[in-house]
């Protein structure tokens, strides 16, 4: 069963009725890929007592009925997929683009992270609408995308303490990474602006705007644009 | 149509069923009862499929009023609930007469009771599931605890009869321990050999910080030997998570599907329910099983459940 396994690829339990695949150890897009290829083949083939599926950066963690399987059952059922990764062939990444109003009450962070990198506002709105980011995985709360290509002039450390509350919205910076909190919750990154997008509706039958792999640019609004588009 | 009407709405109360499956990769948690046997059982006590959306109440429960006759069960912890003034039993099936209040005090044992409804409570589902998922506002009532005069439908009852009560062999087995078990968690190797020997001869309090998300103990302080934030990853219900301030978080029902933070250990499925009895000030102590040994006791205690008929 192991040599049909990419080397990169290893198994380790989390839980009785959990299992880590870890596709390697550091953050890619090829890894990403993987998992990517991986999720879609267990979405069109789906395993019989496979109960969820949580994709991160460099890893995908199964969660599958004990009752069923124990991890040496699962790992065997998994395996053959995994071996099959080569072959499928992923469709071209959806463009998602996100109107972002930045700065003053919409992104009460933005002048500090400009002042922490001696840059001014618009240096730091100019580069974060700069670049094409990769949707790594949603994760965190419903609808969260972890998106990965942040310009490294923009890394910038979490909050020593998170906030109680963020506004639904909110586009924010953590180490490298930025992304779009889609309900109000708690959060320690830094918030530079807000989207008027529903980013997560239940009710509808995409409930997310995001999906793993989606290619995300942010656009800047005014605050006018703001108003008008969150009216709608 | 048979309507529940809340009159108080106690502490937390909210609807859920055994939660929704599959949603992962749009980073949904299952939700669900914080003490899914205690669900399963009620609903089989009324002649429910398990799976049926019923009410959790939290430490302090409400007042109910019913707007039909009903078959209803009380499970869970005990909340000295009573029906027009008069005690009522938990654990088995009970007639209610159209209009009658059933009220819930605070606890007298665990941290949730359970109340369900022959035909069951069916609110709207959302991807799948009419439990409620606070954190994120869906599911349930609006996606929100329960308050003054939410108005919540009864479904049509299936062709499955009432059972009769518990028997006291099955009840002890459900009930909920305080010896929690857990297997290796993905990053035991990370902490020190002084935390790995503490982690099982120390004694936990639970904290006032214990909801659907997480449950935070406190506990002699626990140490890394190699690894602070790791690459965030998929997390399993149950896991047990050290932040930076050296204290554990036992990730529950309503947890965010991924962190970055090292996991120590993971409570077995068979102990889950016993997790959502925990109550602030509690103490427990965790128990290191194989996996095997934890498979062994999840199935033992499905048998027993299938048991009874």
């Amino acid at each position: 069963m192991k040599d049909l396994l990419p080397r990169t690829i290893t198994f380790q339990p989390a839980s009785d009725q959990s299992l880590l695949i870890h596709f390697g150890k550091t953050i890619s897009l090829n890894t990403h890929r993987q998992i990517v290829r991986f999720l879609k083949l267990l979405e069109s083939e789906p395993v019989e007592g496979v109960k969820n599926l949580h994709p991160a950066y460099c890893s995908m963690l199964v969660e599958f009925d004990a009752l069923k399987f124990g991890h040496a059952e699962i790992e065997a059922l998994l395996a053959p997929y995994l071996g099959r990764l080569s072959q499928v062939r992923l469709p071209a990444a959806r463009l998602r683009e996100i109107p972002v109003c930045y700065g003053s009450e919409f992104g009460p962070d933005l002048a500090e992270v400009a002042s922490i990198h001696k840059l001014s506002l618009d240096e730091i709105i100019r580069l974060h609408s700069s670049v094409t980011y990769t949707a790594f995985f949603l994760g965190f709360v419903p609808g969260f995308a972890y998106l990965g290509g942040l310009p490294a002039e923009l890394a910038t450390p979490r909050l020593a303490s998170p906030r109680k509350s963020v506004p639904a919205g909110s586009v924010a910076i953590g180490g490298n990474q930025t992304g779009v909190y889609p309900a109000s919750t708690p959060g320690g990154w830094r918030l530079i602006g807000r989207t008027p997008l529903k980013l997560f509706d239940p009710t509808v039958a995409h409930a997310s705007f995001f999906e793993i792999g989606d290619e995300v640019r942010f656009v800047p609004i005014s605050a006018e644009e703001f108003a008008r588009m969150a009216a709608r | 149509m048979s309507v529940l009407t809340v009159l108080a709405p106690g502490l937390l109360t909210t609807v859920q069923d055994l939660g929704r499956e599959g949603y992962g990769p749009i980073g949904v948690s299952a939700s669900g009862a914080a003490d899914a046997l205690s669900l399963r059982v009620g609903n089989r006590l009324v002649g429910n499929p398990e799976g049926a959306a019923g009410i959790e109440m939290t430490l302090l429960g409400g007042q109910l009023q019913f707007s039909q006759d009903a078959t209803i069960a009380l499970t869970g912890a005990d909340f000295g609930a009573t029906l027009d003034e008069r005690a009522v039993f938990q654990y088995s099936s009970i007639s209610v007469k159209a209009g009658q209040i059933a009220k819930f005090g605070p606890t007298r044992s665990g941290a949730r009771a359970y109340l369900c409804v022959r035909g069951g409570i069916v609110v709207p589902e959302f991807l799948g599931s009419r439990s409620t998922h606070l954190l994120s506002g869906l599911g349930g009532v609006e996606g929100r605890a329960l308050r003054n005069g939410d108005v919540l439908p009864v479904g049509e009852s299936t062709p499955l009869p009432p059972m009769t009560t518990l028997s006291q062999k099955l009840r002890a087995g459900a009930a909920p321990r305080k010896t929690i078990r857990v297997t290796r968690g993905p990053h035991w190797k990370n902490f020190s050999k002084a935390t790995q020997e503490n982690v099982l001869r120390q004694t936990y309090v639970v904290t006032e910080e214990a909801n659907r998300m997480g449950i935070r103990l406190k506990g002699t302080q626990f140490e890394l030997a190699s690894g602070g934030e790791m690459i965030t990853e998929g997390v399993s219900l149950g896991a047990i998570q050290v932040t930076p301030s050296g204290q554990p978080i036992i990730l529950f029902v309503e947890q965010q599907t991924t962190g970055g933070y090292p996991k120590i250990a993971n409570v077995i499925a068979a102990d889950l329910s016993s997790v959502g009895q925990l109550r602030p000030r509690d103490e427990i102590r965790l128990e290191l099983v194989t996996m095997e040994t934890a498979r062994a006791l999840y199935r033992e205690q499905e048998n027993l459940l299938a048991s009874w008929k």
